[in-house]
């Protein structure tokens, strides 16, 4: 098994595999977001307390789980690119990124439109909102520095480094709710508990955050087929693939 | 050790004689904090519930504008290559550079900021935890804006790129400097907020120096 990871771990190889993967993960995120939005809003009952404002969650929820856990993701390849010094890594890091940047500002944007009616604000300066924030900051810092520098290799290992220190960001902004007890309510899923909602409601979440999951894949694999392409187009391999050479012709 | 100490004398003295750079960010500091009276109005009240957070924030704007100098002019003239040839280990010469930064840049402010606090109609212990929370938090604010310097070396559009990467990380340091001022005000005490200052000031000096030779072997390679 170990072999088979490291072979895809070659940029030649991978774009193949990406190119297999990519269409099936979008179809998957296309049916799982269907079947998501139809069980949050034709199944799930409403809320005793919020009424139908609350279904925002089904969207709100798994795009906040996702904008911390790209995050993480991203820390992850710049661990890996910067000891085992592999090309694929930083590709990785930098097809992950957009994505996060936009799983950020939806949870933000989503979040606020939920704020208005429950909270009676679109904003307050609460903890979580606040970590969200400069979790939507880093994301840009992080997009801003990598494209700032023309040398990929320089790029994509100063990227790294920030990507990382960044990542402690990231468990400051899940134990927020729990460090400071302000505005931002606790977690309503939990895996040590049963949680404090109906089954249906739970089960509409979960379809949603892995619609998330199956769309972030398909995007990276897409992005990063794109990144491979554009770094390895001096190969001979980039320039006998059908698509490289047919749109020469 | 003797060649941090060397180091450092010797940034100190380089930024003596170029005075115009150190005393432009504190020439900074005084107007940003000039301004807010200005645009806000002179109400004695509304000024001491703001003072500490104009203060803090001018604080850390000043310092971030000596950062983009940080490794920049050893890096033109090459003595940084000699510093990452030299046999002394990397770490200790940049935490070397970072202190003198700090002697340069941050310990000014720290000093000024009571003087500008009379401004804002501070009392004499809320001046005091003002300059004691900035004597914790710029030594932090050096160490996380010197990682930003040495990832943004020769890198164009450096100094806005700077403040974009450093600025979210200043956060944390900010929430707590400011808020210990302002427990202080409201006769809370501050002892909380001075731990969780000293907490990240340990760390920053420890890490720091150790990402920042990373990030300097990353931009010299």
């Amino acid at each position: 098994m170990t072999m088979r990871w490291f072979y895809y771990a070659a940029p030649q190889t991978f774009y193949g595999l990406a190119g297999r993967l990519w269409p099936w993960l979008a179809a998957l995120a296309l049916a799982l977001t269907l079947a998501g939005l139809w069980v949050g809003f034709g199944l799930a009952p409403s809320d005793a307390q919020q009424g139908e404002g609350y279904r925002i969650i089904f969207v709100h929820v798994p795009v906040s789980w996702m904008s911390m856990i790209i995050y993480l993701a991203m820390a992850f390849w710049s661990v890996l690119g910067l000891t085992f010094n592999t090309r694929l890594s930083g590709m990785m890091t930098r097809a992950l990124a957009p994505t996060g940047a936009m799983f950020a500002f939806l949870s933000l944007w989503t979040g606020a439109l939920w704020g208005k009616p429950m909270w009676g604000t679109w904003w307050v300066w609460d903890a979580r909102l606040t970590s969200e924030l400069i979790l939507f900051f880093l994301y840009l810092g992080y997009m801003a520095l990598v494209s700032a520098i023309d040398d990929v290799r320089r790029a994509d290992r100063a990227g790294a480094l920030i990507a990382i220190v960044g990542a402690i960001n990231v468990p400051i902004i899940y134990f927020s709710v729990k460090w400071w007890n302000t505005l931002h309510q606790g977690a309503s899923v939990s895996l040590t508990r049963s949680p404090s909602m109906a089954q249906l409601m739970l089960w509409g979440m979960l379809l949603m955050a892995l619609a998330m999951w199956a769309y972030t894949l398909a995007m990276v694999c897409y992005r990063v087929r794109t990144l491979i392409i554009e770094r390895e187009r001096h190969t001979d391999w980039v320039q006998a693939l059908p698509e490289v050479a047919g749109a020469k012709a | 050790m003797n060649a941090f100490f060397t180091l450092v004398a010797r940034d100190l003295r380089l930024a003596y004689r170029r005075k115009a750079e150190v005393l432009s960010a504190l020439f900074f500091f005084v107007v940003v904090a000039a301004l807010f009276p200005l645009a806000i109005g002179p109400e004695a009240a509304m000024l001491r519930q703001i003072g500490p957070g104009v203060l803090w924030v001018g604080a850390l704007l000043a310092s971030i504008l000596s950062l983009p100098r940080l490794f920049e002019n050893d890096w033109r003239d090459g003595s940084l290559e000699h510093l990452m040839l030299s046999p002394h280990p990397l770490g200790l010469l940049v935490l070397g550079k970072i202190c003198a930064h700090w002697l340069v840049s941050g310990l000014p402010l720290v000093a000024l900021a009571p003087v500008l606090g009379l401004q804002f109609d501070l009392p004499p212990d809320v001046l005091g935890m003002l300059s004691l929370s900035l004597l914790l938090g710029t030594p932090v604010l050096s160490c996380i804006g010197a990682m930003g310097a040495a990832l943004t070396l020769g890198v164009r559009g450096g100094g806005v790129l700077i403040a974009l990467l450093v600025l979210p990380l200043f956060v944390p340091v900010l929430v707590f400097g400011a808020g210990a001022v302002q427990a202080m005000q409201s006769g809370l005490g501050a002892q909380a907020h001075v731990s969780i200052l000293l907490a990240m000031l340990l760390p920053a000096v420890f890490f720091s120096p150790w990402a920042c030779s990373a990030a300097l072997r990353i931009a010299l390679e």
